[in-house]
């Protein structure tokens, strides 16, 4: 098998084996990265020199029996809101075109304790706010699959080059969709862990209470692995959670027997595309024929989860991005009169059109006479998502629905249309405001050939139950053809 | 006939508590390093950077709280409060507005009709300082140092309860000794570890409702905040009198003009966004960590006086002197315990070191000998190492540089000479050189000892003990 | 649209937000604000006394540090990224207090 089509995991162990070496494998990376990443724009950054650099180190220290894990010499990509000390972050706007931070992110830095190689950044839409890496202040990334559509968002850069093939694996950030929903539309697996799983520290916040740093792989055996590296209780963040279950590569287990499958009725109504919900359908039946339980429940309150969301994420943004003011780092405009003018410039020049209709609904959701009509009430609602999720985890081991109503629509389509657009999000905003594990893996095309994705949502902390349904459909679904030999 | 109208003040006092470190990150808070050296990207507002917090903040807050017998809140939280300012390296502080730490309190002072009355607490919550803004006397700019950010504060919001400067000051006072005492701060008011902002309002004497009120900042003394009550009471009075209306407003006081300005901007919108902050969770106050705050109150000043009252044989006066500053007592205490000699320890605190500290304007938490030394010095005068006269001079310059007196003493060499020898050589010469007044001694004339005695202890530079010299003289003649 | 944005309401969250909108801007900031509170004004459907807002998802709780000084001096790199700086510090246009 040529090293390019390996998973992670398999690539370490053919390291490990001395069949090839970590500096291999990043030349062939960034081989591939310089042919075909014109066509895609997954990369901000890519770290040529910093990357070989790093596969030679690691290299020596496999050889020297010191880094023995199961990632250990493969190359990563990570999205460009986790800062990396030395190199270039920029959230994919131009306010921190020129930002390079002093310290790395902790999941990051978990990573490389691992023996990653860190190929570059990739793209995102601006500060994480969008589905379609479209709001980029970059360029747009472009579907592998098919590159008059977008890769999704905002952690589409991160798909994207998954799909490519650009990289083994990459690191995501998911505040209401932003893995799954781009690892659906790329053909790639995607995992939002329970909120605290993994540190937020060194994470540009978007909505701090719903961000979660989780992988998108090729398969689920990697997503586990990954996962595993990854996940670990910071005392630098306060929300991260001590869990002594981060184990997830023993849940790789070919059997559903018994498993307690809930599908929703209120995911397959109306929006949803034929395509998508026959795919979808499928793969119950397809668990149920290995043993598993299936039922259709109403879960509720589902067509409130999207203001709910909007409402939690702009008001949570419009106060993280305060700190873009154009004093201590980033982007400072040229011509100003006094300290506000200063401010106001700096910030309406270097924030994209997106990122400000969200502070502004924001700032205004927080302001005095709105705050409890329009943030406490979304709170409070929030409360009542959470409890009819409880309620199904009362019966269910594992929720099982689409991860988006389409496939990848087509570049230039959604921007037009805010509110169309956050609808795309329906099924998959529910799970952060819940702080819920989610994952997404492809379960099929549609006629065009664009990949169709399958969401499988747990109970807090049950990623475990996730990846065991996962990895048995994966199992009798047989593998997905990746974007790169569709396309070349 | 003119109309009476009485002042109604309620204070929003500033805390800066005594940790080690910052309140959300392990940045120190000693004083007086060079700017942005004690800084970290959280304290600095850095993308990606979150807080965690001191543990050392809540168990203070909740000290000061059962101390100024608050209510303390079970579930406690912190919000963001938003706007922006170059000190303001977030652009947000976090602060606590929903579920403050601490609520209905008060304390009791004294009113100078001699009665006492209680200043109600309507809540404390803890906070984060800002960086220090410094203008830059070349340039048409500002510098900003974020040292100071970060640095943990309680705020203190008293009731409108208050009708005089006295009264505030005396609150002041008391709020400054409660919390000296507790070791939760140094409550500095010239160095701003204490820092009081006045809401005023006046009404007509027997009205039922407040007048409007506006908050006065930058009040760093004692006389500062006197004369801006003083001024802004007569600025709205003198609104109300000709007919216009006090405007809700934030003004700053400038000292040396006398006068107030409002701190107006079309920018300053003063609509603070306040939200619970997700970066930091819930604090659940337990029993077991309340109690355990409790046995670690400290003794405060009352039961401290009736202790030292049923201890130490030392005038009520000494007393409450001495147990009006933490430091003080403290100095007494450790001095006391070393020499077991509360009297002599008194005694030193109550004349010498207040008659300094007047001298040398300086203020009783700035005292820098340490009790140690103060016991040796007791020491060296028991044993008749020095005389007093010596020890008095030892003693300020212990005041000042806090120096070892035994060394000190060593060194300048100005212990009493005790060798009979050599005392009896200098008095024979003494003797030799004075005819008259050995003559007018022996003639009945008493006191001319004293000019003998004088003169001995001139020839030996002072370092002799006086008594000694008398008697021996008398022996001699 | 049943939320009319006022040119004031832009004008007054711009102030908050430190936003300098275009009047083009503007006019799409009404529109898109407008659209989405109405949208948002969907959650008024659900009743929702004695729901208690939830902010944390898990009781998660008393999260500290222990108050032990753990950063050195790192002015240097705090001052990387410094837009303009002087004598180690940021340099902003002239404030007054």
């Amino acid at each position: 098998m040529s090293i390019m089509d390996m998973t992670a995991v398999e690539l370490a162990a053919a390291i490990k084996a001395g069949k090839t070496t970590a500096v291999e494998a990043t030349e062939a990376m960034l081989a591939r990265i310089e042919e075909k990443d014109k066509n895609y724009n997954c990369y901000v950054t890519v770290d040529k020199k910093g990357a070989l650099a790093q596969a030679k180190e690691i290299q020596t220290k496999i050889e020297a029996g010191e880094l023995t894990g199961p990632l250990a010499g493969v190359p990563v990509a990570i999205k460009d809101n986790m800062c990396t000390e030395g190199l270039l972050t920029t959230c994919s706007s131009k306010i921190l075109h020129n930002f390079v931070p002093t310290y790395t992110a902790e999941a990051v830095l978990n990573l490389q304790r691992a023996g990653a190689v860190i190929l570059g950044k990739t793209n995102m839409d601006e500060f994480a706010m969008g589905s379609t890496t479209e709001t980029s202040a970059y360029g747009v990334t472009k579907n592998p699959w098919n590159t008059e559509h977008v890769p999704g968002g905002s952690s589409g850069g991160s798909a994207a080059a998954v799909a490519a093939n650009e990289c083994y694996y990459a690191l995501g950030s998911d505040t209401g969709g932003s893995i799954r929903q781009p690892a659906s539309y790329c053909g790639t697996v995607g995992m939002k862990p329970t909120y605290g799983t993994v540190s937020r520290y060194g994470l540009i916040a978007y909505g701090s209470s719903l961000d979660q740093i989780g992988p998108l792989t090729k398969d689920v055996t990697d997503c586990a692995t990954v996962l595993e590296m990854i996940a670990s209780h910071d005392e630098k963040d306060s929300t991260s959670v001590e869990r002594q279950d981060t184990d997830f590569t023993s849940a790789l287990i070919d059997d559903v027997q018994g498993m307690r499958i809930g599908i929703p009725s209120d995911y397959f109504g109306e929006g949803l595309d034929e395509e998508v919900k026959a795919a979808v359908l499928k793969v119950a039946e397809q668990l149920e024929q290995k043993g598993a339980v299936v039922e259709n429940f109403d879960l509720s309150l589902v067509e409130y989860a999207i203001p709910t969301y909007y409402t939690i994420a702009a008001a949570e943004a419009s106060s993280n991005l305060e700190r873009f003011d154009g004093i201590k780092y980033g982007y400072r405009t040229q011509d100003y009169a006094g300290l506000h003018n200063m401010y106001k410039k700096s910030r309406s020049e270097g924030f994209g059109e997106e990122v400000k209709r969200r502070i502004m609904l924001g700032s205004f959701v927080l302001s005095s006479g709105y705050y409890d009509a329009y943030y406490l009430k979304a709170l409070r609602v929030k409360a009542l998502i959470k409890k009819a999720f409880d309620e199904a985890f009362s019966k269910y081991d594992v929720i099982l629905g689409p991860v988006a109503p389409t496939t990848a629509p087509k570049l230039g389509s959604s921007l037009a249309d805010p509110i169309k657009m956050y609808l795309g999000d329906i099924y998959t905003i529910a799970v952060n405001l819940a702080g819920l594990p989610g994952i997404s893996l492809p379960c099929g095309a549609d006629k065009n050939g664009l990949p169709i994705g399958l969401q499988l949502i747990g109970d807090c902390f049950q990623e475990k139950k996730l990846i065991q349904t996962a990895y048995t459909y994966e199992k009798v679904r047989g593998a997905f053809p990746a974007a790169s030999k569709e396309v070349g | 006939m003119a109309k009476e109208y009485e002042t109604v003040i309620g204070l929003e006092v500033h805390v800066e508590l005594a940790t080690k470190t910052k309140i959300f990150c392990g940045c120190s808070t000693a004083f007086g390093a060079q700017p942005n050296t004690q800084t970290c990207p959280v304290c600095t507002g850095m993308p990606g950077s979150l807080p965690v917090l001191n543990k050392q903040v809540l168990e203070y807050a909740i000290a000061v709280g059962l101390a100024t017998n608050c209510d303390i809140t079970r579930y406690a939280k912190f919000d963001r409060k938003n706007y922006f300012y170059p000190d303001n390296p977030q652009n947000y502080q976090i602060s606590q507005l929903y579920l403050p730490i601490c609520r209905n309190g008060g304390v009791e002072i004294e009113t100078q009709e001699g009665g006492v009355k209680t200043v109600g607490i309507h809540e404390i919550h803890m906070e984060e300082d800002a960086g220090k803004l410094i203008h830059d006397e070349w340039e048409d700019c500002s510098l900003v140092d974020y040292n100071r950010s970060g640095v943990p504060l309680i705020e203190i919001v008293s009731e409108p309860d208050m009708r005089s400067a006295e009264e505030v000051i005396a609150y002041l006072e008391k709020l400054r000794l409660i919390i000296q005492y507790l070791g939760a701060s140094d409550c500095k008011l010239q160095e701003g570890s204490m820092r009081a902002d006045v809401n005023l309002s006046v009404r007509e004497v027997g009205a039922k409702e407040f007048g409007t009120r506006t908050e006065m900042k930058n009040l760093n003394s004692f006389k500062a905040i006197s004369r801006a009550i003083a001024g802004e009471t007569e600025r709205q009075i003198d609104l109300l009198e000709s007919g216009e209306k006090v405007v809700q407003e934030t003004r700053r006081w400038d000292d040396t003009k006398g006068e107030s300005y409002a701190m107006r901007s079309k920018e300053d919108a003063q609509d603070y966004r306040y939200f619970p902050d997700p970066d930091l969770v819930p604090i659940l106050v337990s029993d077991e960590m309340l109690a355990d705050i409790k046995a670690r109150q400290p003794e405060f000043r009352t039961e401290k006086m009736k202790r030292y009252k049923e201890e130490f044989d030392i005038p009520d006066y000494d007393i409450e002197i001495i147990t009006g500053s933490k430091h003080m007592a403290d100095l007494f205490e450790a001095a006391t315990a070393i020499c077991k000699q509360p009297k002599k320890v008194s005694n030193w605190l109550m004349v010498e070191t207040l008659r300094l500290m007047k001298e040398k304007e300086v203020e009783v938490e700035d005292l820098r000998f340490s009790p140690e030394n103060l016991a040796k010095l007791i020491a060296l005068t028991d044993c008749k190492a020095i005389n007093s006269s010596v020890a008095k001079e030892v003693f300020e310059v212990m005041f000042d540089e806090n120096v070892d007196p035994e060394q000190y003493v060593e060194e300048k060499g100005l212990k009493t000479v005790n060798d009979e020898g050599t005392l009896r050589k200098t008095i024979e010469e003494v003797i030799a050189a004075n005819p008259q007044s050995v003559d007018d001694y022996h003639n009945g004339k008493e006191k001319a000892i004293g000019f003998l005695v004088g003169q001995t202890m001139k020839a030996m530079k002072g370092k002799a003990d006086p008594a000694m010299v008398n008697q021996m003289l008398k022996e001699l003649l | 649209m049943a939320n009319i944005i006022s040119d004031e309401t832009i004008e007054y969250v711009g102030i908050l937000a430190k936003l300098e909108l275009s009047d083009e801007e503007k006019e799409q900031a009404k529109s898109d604000m407008g659209r989405m509170l109405d949208y948002i004004d969907k959650l008024g459907e659900l009743d929702t006394t004695d729901v208690e807002p939830m902010s944390h998802v898990f009781p998660v709780q008393n999260v500290f540090r222990e108050d032990v000084v753990t950063n050195a001096d790192t002015r240097e790199q705090l001052l990387t990224n410094a837009p303009e700086q002087k004598n180690g510090m940021f340099m902003v246009p002239k404030t007054f207090d």
